[in-house]
C-alpha cells in the first residue's frame, strides 16, 4: 500500500536530511506506528506520502502508483485515498458536525443524495450520535477528534494517516480515539499513525517503526515504544 | 460540478472583505469607463472622418467690393469673365468632383441660419461670393487644388474646410489620449487591486482550502469560487461603467453638437460596442488576474 525505496528527503538550507536511505513496506490492511522523537523524520514521512513534499531521492509508491510520475493535476485523486487526521483537528469554526463532514464530500463533488445517506453512517462509526447540529467550539477535543476522523474516512480511503492525533487529548480520552482508530482499520483501511505516546503504543501492540534522525532504526511487528524513553 | 456550493462560497468571499470588494468595483468602473470613454472619442473622430470624406471642401471666395486683400483691392470685384474662367479651371482638374456657385444673398441666407446671434452685425454686401468645391479624395488634394487658382484674377482667399475639421480632430484625439493614459494607470491599479482581493480572500479562507486540498479537491475546485469572486466584482464595476458611458455620450458626446455644426452624433449602436467591449475586457481583466494570482497562492 505504501512503499518507500531508498527514500532521501534533504530540505535546503538544513545539513542533515529529514529522511535518509528509508526503505519500508506498508501493507494494505496493516496498522503502523511511526515514532521517534520530535525531528526525526515522522512529519516528513506523512508529507511525501501525500505527495506535499517531493523526495530528493528514491522512489514512493503509494496505492498502487508511482509518486514521481503523478502530475500534478493528478495528486487531488491520489488524497481521496487518503485520509488525514492531525494533532489540531483542523475542524471549520464556522460549520457544525454534520457540515463538516459534509464539506469533506461536497468539494470532490459527490451528488447530495449520497453525502445525506453516508455521513450519519460515519457519525455513527465515531460515536457521535445525537451531535450532528454542534458546532467544533461546543465539543470536547476528544470528540472535535472523533469528527476530524468523521471526515477523514467518510471517503473510504484506502490509507488513513494519523499525525499525533492524542497529542491534544487526556489519556482517558486518547483511549477512545484508538479504538475509533482501531475500528476503521478494521473495515480494511492501512492506518499510519505518528505518535509519541508510548502508552498507547504499547497497549495496541501493532507494527512499530521507528525513526532517529531521519533513519529507520527498529521496525517491528508487535512492538512496544522503546525503553529509551 | 456543484453550482450551489461554489457559489455559497463566493457570496462569504465577497461578504468577508466586503471593503476590498467595494473598492475593487469601483477602480474598475472607473478604469473601464474611462476606457470606453477613449473609445468613444476614437469613434466620434472616426464617424465624422468618414462623413466629410469625400465631402471635403474648399472655399474659393471671389473679390467684392469691400474686399480688403491686396489684389482685390488692385483688380476690384470679380468680373464675370473671370469667375467663369476660375470655375473652368477648377472643374476641369481631375481631383474635382463638382463645383458649385454660392452668389452673395445665398452666402447671407445660410450665414443667417448658422450663426443667428451674428446677423445684426454683419450685413448682405460683406459676405463675398464664392465657389464650393468639392474634392473626389481626401484632404491631400486640397492644397493642390488650392494652389491652382491661388492668385488667379478675381480670387481674395481659399478656405480650406478640412483644416478647421482638424482643429475638431486634434482636440478630440487630445482628450482621447489623456483619458487612455488615466485608464490605463487605472486599469494596471485595477489589476493590482484584484490580485490583493483575492490575496486577501485566500488568506482569509486559507483553513477550507488547506482542508479542501487535504481531502483532494481538485485545483478547478478549489480555484473556482476565487475566480468567480473576481469576476462577480468585475461585473459589478462593469455595470457601474456602463451606466458612466451612457452618461459621458448624452451629457457630453451629444453636446458637442452644440459647439461644432459640422460633429456626427454617436449612433447608440456605437455605445453599445464600446459598452460590450468594455465587458469582455472587465471579465478577462479581473478573470485572468485572479487566475494568475491564485496560481501562486493556492498551490497543490
Amino acid at each position: 500500500m505504501i512503499h518507500f525505496d531508498n527514500v532521501t528527503k534533504s530540505y535546503i538550507n538544513q545539513g542533515r536530511p529529514a529522511l535518509e536511505n528509508v526503505t519500508l513496506d506498508v501493507e494494505k490492511g496493516e496498522f503502523v506506528f511511526l515514532v521517534g522523537p520530535s525531528g526525526s523524520g515522522k512529519s516528513t514521512f506523512l508529507r511525501l506520502v501525500l505527495k506535499e513534499e517531493r523526495p530528493t531521492d528514491g522512489r514512493i509508491h503509494v496505492a498502487g502508483r508511482d509518486l514521481a510520475r503523478l502530475t500534478n493535476w493528478k495528486v487531488p485523486h491520489l488524497r481521496r485515498r487518503i485520509g488525514c487526521v492531525f494533532q489540531d483537528f483542523r475542524l471549520l469554526p464556522t460549520k457544525n458536525v454534520y457540515q463538516n463532514i459534509a464539506f469533506a464530500l461536497e468539494v470532490i463533488g459527490k451528488p447530495r443524495r449520497f453525502i445525506r445517506k453516508v455521513v450519519p453512517e460515519v457519525i455513527d462509526l465515531v460515536g457521535l450520535e445525537g451531535k450532528r447540529d454542534r458546532m467544533p467550539d461546543e465539543l470536547s477535543g476528544g470528540e472535535q477528534q472523533r469528527v476530524a476522523m468523521a471526515r477523514a474516512f467518510v471517503n473510504r480511503p484506502m490509507i488513513l494517516l494519523a499525525d499525533e492525533p492524542t497529542g491534544n487529548i487526556d489519556p482517558a480520552t486518547s483511549i477512545g480515539i484508538m479504538k475509533v482508530l482501531d475500528r476503521i482499520n478494521r473495515t480494511g483501511t492501512t492506518v499510519v499513525m505518528a505518535t509519541h505516546d508510548a502508552a498507547i503504543v504499547d497497549s495496541m501492540r501493532k507494527r512499530v517503526i521507528e525513526l532517529e534522525y531521519g533513519k529507520v532504526v527498529r521496525d517491528q511487528s508487535r512492538g512496544v515504544y522503546g525503553q529509551a524513553y | 460540478m456543484r453550482a450551489q456550493f461554489v457559489f455559497h462560497e463566493v457570496w462569504i468571499g465577497l461578504r468577508r472583505n466586503l471593503t476590498m470588494t467595494i473598492a475593487l468595483v469601483v477602480v474598475v468602473a472607473i478604469s473601464l469607463s474611462l476606457l470606453g470613454t477613449g473609445l468613444l472619442f476614437v469613434r466620434q473622430v472616426n464617424n465624422t472622418r468618414t462623413y466629410w470624406q469625400g465631402r471635403v471642401q474648399l472655399s474659393v471666395y471671389l473679390c467684392t467690393k469691400v474686399s480688403s486683400s491686396p489684389q482685390c483691392a488692385k483688380n476690384g470685384p470679380a468680373t464675370p469673365a473671370e469667375m467663369a474662367q476660375v470655375k473652368q479651371t477648377l472643374s476641369a482638374m481631375q481631383q474635382v468632383s463638382s463645383v458649385t456657385y454660392v452668389s452673395q444673398p445665398q452666402a447671407y441666407q445660410q450665414f443667417k441660419q448658422e450663426f443667428p446671434s451674428m446677423v445684426n452685425s454683419v450685413s448682405a454686401g460683406e459676405i463675398p461670393d464664392s465657389f464650393q468645391v468639392k474634392l473626389k479624395n481626401t484632404q491631400a488634394d486640397a492644397a493642390v487644388v488650392a494652389q491652382t487658382v491661388n492668385g488667379a484674377p478675381g480670387v481674395d482667399q481659399i478656405v480650406d474646410n478640412s483644416a478647421i475639421l482638424d482643429k475638431f480632430y486634434r482636440l478630440l484625439n487630445g482628450a482621447r489620449n489623456a483619458v487612455v493614459i488615466i485608464a490605463i494607470i487605472l486599469i494596471i491599479a485595477a489589476i493590482l487591486l484584484v490580485a490583493n482581493t483575492i490575496r486577501l480572500s485566500a488568506f482569509n479562507r486559507r483553513r477550507e482550502t488547506s482542508i479542501m486540498r487535504l481531502v483532494g479537491a481538485s485545483n478547478f475546485y478549489v480555484q473556482l469560487p476565487f475566480l468567480v469572486e473576481g469576476v462577480i466584482a468585475g461585473v459589478f464595476g462593469w455595470m457601474v461603467a456602463a451606466g458612466l458611458l451612457i452618461a459621458v455620450k448624452s451629457l457630453w458626446l451629444d453636446t458637442l453638437q452644440g459647439y461644432f455644426s459640422f460633429n456626427v452624433r454617436l449612433t447608440s449602436t456605437d455605445l453599445v460596442e464600446v459598452i460590450l467591449l468594455s465587458m469582455v475586457l472587465g471579465i478577462v481583466l479581473t478573470g485572468a488576474t485572479s487566475f494568475l494570482t491564485l496560481r501562486r497562492y493556492l498551490r497543490v
